[in-house]
């Protein structure tokens, strides 16, 4: 397994009272699995893949990681985690505006590696990978929202992480680009072998996944495998 | 993974990553936001510039004062207690006495800032029908950059030690290389007239002059000062004493005293050692620029503080609006697995260079301030002070740093997944 989490709790204190996010949810995902999470809003499947990815500290509970437990209230050795393991794909994009396509990559690839050189030659080649090598020098403002976030899966590859997490990645491009990006996320999971845990909205995104979960009020409401994962 | 675990632990991978990258995200930050950054700089920079302005302005004009109270020779008057001090230049003539001794006081004292002594007797005498006034000096004490001896050639020029030459910076109190030649050669029966008293008595050199039945070489005729030295008759300190019969007394001291060390408290020292004495200044003659130096100087101090303060507030608040603009850029460092003492770095750095530009700005433009207003408001030419620079540098930079401690530290608060959540 890459990740097991074991009687999760995440409770957020609000004006009326304490709620639930995530409501004792055991869970394992596999390594080289894609992981699709859907769920109505509320349902608590963004708060599950933030803290997998180690943005958010849970109420209670533990998480392992490839066998190790993960000290989910160190900050210093989540941002590492981060750093080291994981890639994330955002709604949003997540890109610095004032940043090249390429220097958007090379700011993931600094945190591990000084040579500047080294890492230019990376990110080109990243977005080379995902058919941008023609923009490399473009700012963000001067790419759609699919280029955008072709460069947002880039840096999250960077690194060669074992997961991937993305947060609704297709809920700003229509549906060409949707699927345009989902399958360079299936050619990830497959040829890289990487693990993806998508959260999404649409069903159709959703069938991407070997594995389906469906959440509500964060608990585990369905899991369907349909697949054989190694 | 981490290189190595040493280099986890001594963080060498850390500074290297921080020097290098970091510092090219905060550059590139700046330049996308520069007119923010213009705007930003504008309380420092001009803070920097006012004080740099005045600053220049009061040490140029020090300078000034230096060189004027040198120009005038000696500068400070010791005198017995009773004596009255209404006119600086007669205020010896008459006076009641006290021992020669004293000067020995002072040369022996450690005392520093006093450059020259030339102790006098005075008293107003008779030349045949003709009132004069005969003073008795010591030759190798006289002050010999008194204008009096420089008009009248008798003396090159002897500085005071803290008087500047032009563009350079006062000496210390004492300086070893002070030329003392003074008044080389009085002898006992020599004597130096002023002008007017030659015109009335109608002597020349070289000729004689009988004063209480003792007849005096006249050496030289001095030029005419304008001053009650023109009615004076210079001759031999112990001489004069003799022939008046005072014994081991003078009537003052005239001190050439380092004006730097005067505004330090030369004068208390001195009457510290002199506790029986009256000790005054040419004060009234630079006693104006004296005071608006000082008030310069204070007004810069309080400048100094304010901008401590505003400066600090001002780049706080630009840092602190910077922040809250940027949380999503934090964000997706911070999901990248940047951690906080990258994002305190990023803010810190980007703090020490708008300081850096900042006190370069403040001091371009308090410079030429300066340089504009000097000759209109202080009535004297400004040139640069270079050294200023690296004070506004550092204070520019100092306040940059304090105004960024707060917004870098909640910058560290901002959680990892801020990038997720939508404008």
């Amino acid at each position: 397994m890459l990740i097991q989490i074991k009687n999760l709790i995440k409770t957020y204190q609000r004006h009326d009272g304490a709620i639930n996010a995530i409501d004792n949810l055991s869970l394992d995902i596999p390594k080289g699995s894609f992981v699709t999470i859907t769920g109505v809003s509320g349902s608590g499947k963004t708060t599950l893949l933030l803290i997998l990815g180690g943005l958010l500290r849970p109420t209670s509970g533990k998480m392992v990681y490839n066998g190790n437990v993960l000290n989910l209230h160190n900050e210093d050795q989540l941002a590492s985690f981060r750093s080291n393991h994981v890639g994330f794909v955002m709604q949003s994009f997540a890109l610095i505006p004032y940043l090249t396509a390429a220097e958007n990559i090379m700011i993931a690839l600094n945190v591990k590696n000084s040579d500047r050189a080294k890492n230019r030659i990376r990110a080109i080649e990243l977005l080379e990978w995902v058919g941008l090598h023609d923009r490399t020098s473009h700012y963000p403002k001067e790419l759609s929202a699919g280029q955008q976030q072709r460069v947002a899966i880039a840096r999250a590859l960077a690194n060669d992480p074992d997961l991937l997490l993305a947060d609704e990645p297709t809920g700003n491009l229509d549906p060409g680009l949707s699927e345009e990006i989902l399958g360079i996320l299936k050619e990830i999971n497959q040829n890289h072998k990487t693990t993806v845990v998508m959260v999404t909205h649409s069903p159709m995104a959703a069938e991407y996944g070997s594995i389906k979960i469906k959440l509500e009020n964060g608990k585990l409401h369905d899991q369907q495998t349909h697949v054989n994962i190694e | 993974m981490w290189p190595c675990r040493l280099c986890e632990i001594i963080g060498i991978d850390i500074v290297i990553f921080l020097v290098m990258r970091l510092t090219d995200l905060t550059l590139k930050e700046l330049w996308h936001r520069k007119s923010q950054l213009v705007s930003g700089l504008l309380a420092i920079t001009l803070g920097i510039g006012v004080i740099v302005g005045i600053r220049t302005i009061s040490v140029v004009s020090e300078k000034a004062v230096a060189v004027n109270l040198d120009n005038l020779g000696a500068n400070i008057l010791v005198l017995p207690q009773a004596v009255s001090v209404d006119n600086y230049y007669t205020a010896d003539i008459d006076a009641p006495t006290f021992p020669e001794s004293y000067v020995e006081k002072v040369v022996t004292s450690t005392l520093s800032g006093v450059d020259n002594m030339s102790p006098k007797l005075t008293r107003r005498t008779k030349v045949g029908n003709e009132n004069i006034v005969l003073t008795g000096i010591l030759p190798k004490s006289e002050i010999a950059s008194k204008p009096l001896w420089q008009k009248g050639g008798l003396k090159g020029k002897v500085n005071a030690s803290c008087a500047p030459k032009p563009g350079a910076q006062p000496a210390k109190y004492l300086d070893a290389k002070l030329q003392r030649k003074g008044i080389e050669n009085l002898a006992g029966y020599d004597c130096f007239i002023g002008s007017a008293v030659a015109n009335r008595l109608k002597v020349k050199e070289n000729g004689t002059l009988t004063i209480q039945n003792k007849t005096f070489t006249i050496v030289k005729i001095l030029p005419e000062t304008g001053t009650v030295d023109d009615d004076r008759v210079f001759a031999n300190l112990h001489t004069v004493q003799a022939l008046l019969g005072t014994g081991e007394q003078i009537s003052a001291i005239e001190i050439m005293g380092c004006c730097s060390a005067i505004n330090d408290g030369l004068l208390s020292k001195l009457r510290n050692i002199l506790p029986d004495t009256r000790i005054t200044t040419i004060g009234q003659i630079v006693s104006t620029q004296i005071e608006n130096n000082r008030l310069m100087n204070k007004i810069s101090l309080i400048f100094l503080i304010i901008i401590l303060f505003v400066g600090s507030i001002s780049i706080g608040n630009y840092i602190w609006a910077n922040v809250n603009e940027r949380r999503k850029e934090i964000g997706i460092l911070r999901m990248i697995g940047y951690h906080k003492r990258h994002v305190y770095y990023i803010l810190v750095l980007k703090a020490v260079i708008m300081g850096l530009v900042g006190g370069i700005a403040g001091f371009i433009v308090g410079t030429f301030s300066a340089i504009w207003l000097g000759p209109q408001f202080a009535g004297i030419e400004v040139s640069p002070i270079y050294l200023l620079l690296l004070y506004s540098v550092a204070i520019s930079i100092i306040i940059s740093i304090i105004g960024s401690v707060i917004p870098a530290y909640m910058a560290g608060k901002i959680e990892p997944f801020s990038n997720m959540q939508e404008d």
